[in-house]
């Protein structure tokens, strides 16, 4: 009587089995053929005019994310500078398979260029890679992609750089002692694991020795699960005397948490946040030091390396250097990379100058 | 009493005929299939970049697991049972693919392997719900918990990559001299033959007869809880192998991987006019509905349509699914009413 529904097991039996026929393929075995360099031939000329009227496209990890729209915003700006179109879309989910549907849309749509924050550095390379043979030039910001899936990665500022200076800051709100943890974005998150590693790696140097990493929690870049983490890391930690969230979302919870609870003055937050999101906790004393980067610089930036690429005037090499507007001549570093500076601090007594 | 009886033997008899309640002339099937056209043309009429081998090629492949999946899914839904956990089953497969991968195993080794885990998932779901008797709603609940917390057992927080790329080219391939992919021609392939089984046989009608009553068609001799166990089976199957389709197609394994499908696989069921309390759809019905979810989905990203927007179009138009054929059966019933007994012999 039920044949056919065995049949249709069979069926896929089958294919895996099929599959099975054709010797086996391990990971030593396989070599790798999609890396090819799809910027291979191109010819860099530095003295191209920007071309009018480009086509560009911002895929922020996921929209209404204020951090990333304060990024894309300057950065479609800095576009009207150069008249070019741009816009920005994206999924309202940070994961990697609903920037694949986008990707393949702007393929379509014959974008000139494409600046992403990747969700996961490898998923997003095959549509990457097509876009690239397709001539569109590929800019990553934010969040890497695989090396051989971008011309070039704007970096905020060097990883290391963020990574250690994050420890320096809570060694130096803490006197050097205590246990801390981290309220971290997704537990896949490129740049935040990235300087996670860094953080750890500052954490051995003697002068750290009193403090004590006990967690990495990750509240997934949402707003509410970043403020159970912390109410959780509080309960199971009650000495806790730290937490550096390297998330705009993670640092505002863990603020909102701390500074409505008792550990408020007991536990010192820092991590990366934005001046207009983090003033109420500064006024209120939660928070003591925080740090970022320009956003607008960095959306800024990327929209000009992505004309500059668009126009041929660079293709990613390293040593090649174009102009950004007002942020002055920029030089392509090692794999690809152009970094837009140094972090700043912020504090009760500078966070007024800064509007953002 | 007597008309509490009477509407039992409308809703007994109406499933041999395995038709939605519309009505005669306008099934909601053909509405969904209708719909489907309307905006297949008006995409291609509107937005240059839609009716391209290109974009459409891509549109299916992206579809290819929620449409994989969508068959035992309609199947189950038709018995009166659903699973939630299909999602979850992926996510464990991709992870476990990636683990093995890593560990150095040949992906014709694992391909099998992970064929016999999601027969396992699936086993797990059935026996729970045929021997113990449990809903599968709550049973599928907690397995999709389960599954997706295995996941992260197996593969932790990483993501592996690097898979052969004569694989990851079968994943995203077309079959050549056309713009369907690979997954998708499978998809074809399997839907014929799900469409036959429920349609044309035996077995369809056994289904049928379960989703309407289970207690008649236990009395009538179908073997009710053999035939649920195995659609559990295949369910678990069809979401392990295309865990294996969704990991080489995205070049990342990872635990977290199709986080959230199994909505979007009942949302292209319901569409498609398959009655969630079992016992009435179409297979056609249903590749109708996932078409129509992934194309007008593919079309407002192509217009620059705000993600908010899709999600909120995409749910008015479930909504409008479910509700447009009990309105239009409340508006029949209320007609017929008056002439009273009609009702009962019409069938």
């Amino acid at each position: 009587m039920l044949k056919r529904p065995m049949a249709a097991v069979a069926l896929a039996a089958a294919l895996a089995l099929g599959a099975a026929a054709c010797g086996g393929t391990t990971k030593n075995s396989s070599t790798d053929g999609g890396g090819n360099a799809a910027t291979s031939g191109k010819k860099a000329d530095p003295n191209a005019p920007l071309k009018q009227n480009l086509k560009i496209a911002f895929l922020p990890k996921q929209v209404n994310n204020p951090y990333e729209t304060l990024v894309d915003n300057a950065g479609i700006a800095a576009a009207k500078g150069f008249y070019a179109q741009a816009k920005e879309v994206g999924p309202s989910d940070a994961s990697a398979s609903s920037q694949i549907s986008y990707l393949n849309t702007l393929i379509q749509q014959k974008q000139d260029a494409i600046l992403i924050a990747a969700n996961d550095p490898n998923a997003v390379c095959g549509p990457l890679k097509q876009a690239m043979s397709r001539k569109i030039a590929v800019v990553t910001y934010d969040s890497d992609a695989a090396k051989e899936c971008r011309d070039v990665f704007i970096n905020q500022a060097s990883s290391e750089e963020i990574g250690r200076s994050e420890i320096k800051v809570i060694s130096d709100l803490l006197g050097g002692k205590g246990k801390i943890a981290i309220v971290s974005a997704t537990a896949n998150a490129t740049n935040q694991n990235t300087w996670i590693k860094f953080m750890k790696d500052e954490l051995k140097k003697p002068e750290y020795a009193g403090l004590q990493l006990v967690k990495v929690a990750y509240g997934d870049d949402d707003d509410q699960k970043s403020f159970q983490q912390t109410q959780g890391l509080l309960q199971a930690y009650p000495d806790l005397k730290g937490i550096i969230a390297p998330t705009t979302v993670g640092i505002a919870a863990a603020a909102r948490y701390v500074s409505g609870s008792k550990y408020k003055g007991k536990v010192e937050v820092s991590g990366l946040g934005t001046p207009n999101q983090m003033r109420k906790f500064v006024k209120d004393g939660t928070v003591h030091k925080f740090e970022l980067w320009n956003p607008g610089d960095l959306g800024y930036l990327a929209s000009y390396a992505a004309a500059a690429l668009a126009s041929g005037q660079i293709t990613g090499a390293q040593g090649e250097k174009f102009k950004a507007g007002k942020l002055g001549e920029r030089t392509i570093g090692a794999d690809g990379e152009v970094i837009l500076g140094p972090p700043t601090v912020f504090d009760k007594n500078n966070i007024d100058s800064f509007h953002f | 009493m007597a008309p509490d009886a009477s509407v039992k033997t409308a809703s007994a008899a109406a499933p041999v005929t395995a038709t939605p309640r519309v009505g005669r002339l306008v099934r909601w099937d053909v509405i969904v299939t209708a719909l489907l056209i309307v905006v297949f043309i008006g995409g291609a009429l509107g937005t240059p970049d839609f009716a391209t081998g290109d974009n459409l090629s891509f549109a299916l492949d992206d579809l290819c697991e929620i449409a994989l999946i969508a068959l035992p899914m309609t199947l189950l839904v038709v018995v009166g049972e659903v699973d939630l956990s299909v999602a979850s089953a992926l996510g464990m497969s991709s992870a476990l693919l990636g683990a093995l991968w890593d560990a150095g195993w040949a992906i014709e080794t694992i391909v099998p392997l992970l064929i016999v885990v999601g027969a396992v998932t699936g086993l797990v779901n059935g026996l729970l719900v045929t021997r113990l008797g449990l809903p599968s709603l709550a049973v599928t609940i907690g397995t999709l918990t389960l599954y997706r917390g295995l996941a992260y057992v197996v593969l932790g927080t990483k993501a592996v990559a690097e898979f052969p790329q004569n694989y990851a080219d079968l994943a995203t391939g077309t079959v050549p001299g056309t713009p369907i992919p690979y997954p998708f021609a499978l998809f074809i392939v399997l839907a014929i033959i799900t469409a036959v089984v429920l349609h044309a046989t035996g077995a369809g009608r056994a289904m049928f007869a379960i989703g309407a009553q289970e207690e008649a068609a236990f009395f009538a001799g179908i073997r009710v809880k053999r035939i649920k166990l195995l659609l559990f089976v295949v369910s678990g199957v069809v979401s392990a192998f295309a865990g294996v389709i969704y990991t080489l197609r995205y070049g990342s394994a990872r635990a977290d991987n199709g986080l959230g499908l199994e909505l979007a696989v009942i949302a292209a069921v319901l569409l498609g006019g398959v009655d969630f309390d079992g016992g009435r759809g179409t297979l056609g019905g249903v590749v109708a509905g996932v078409l129509l979810i992934g194309l007008l989905r593919n079309l407002l990203m192509l217009r620059d349509v705000a993600t908010e927007i899709q999600s909120i179009v995409t749910g008015l138009l479930l909504i409008v699914s479910v509700l447009t054929p009990r309105i239009v059966a409340g508006v029949r019933e209320a007609r017929r009413h008056p002439r009273g007994s009609m009702s009962a012999s019409s069938q």
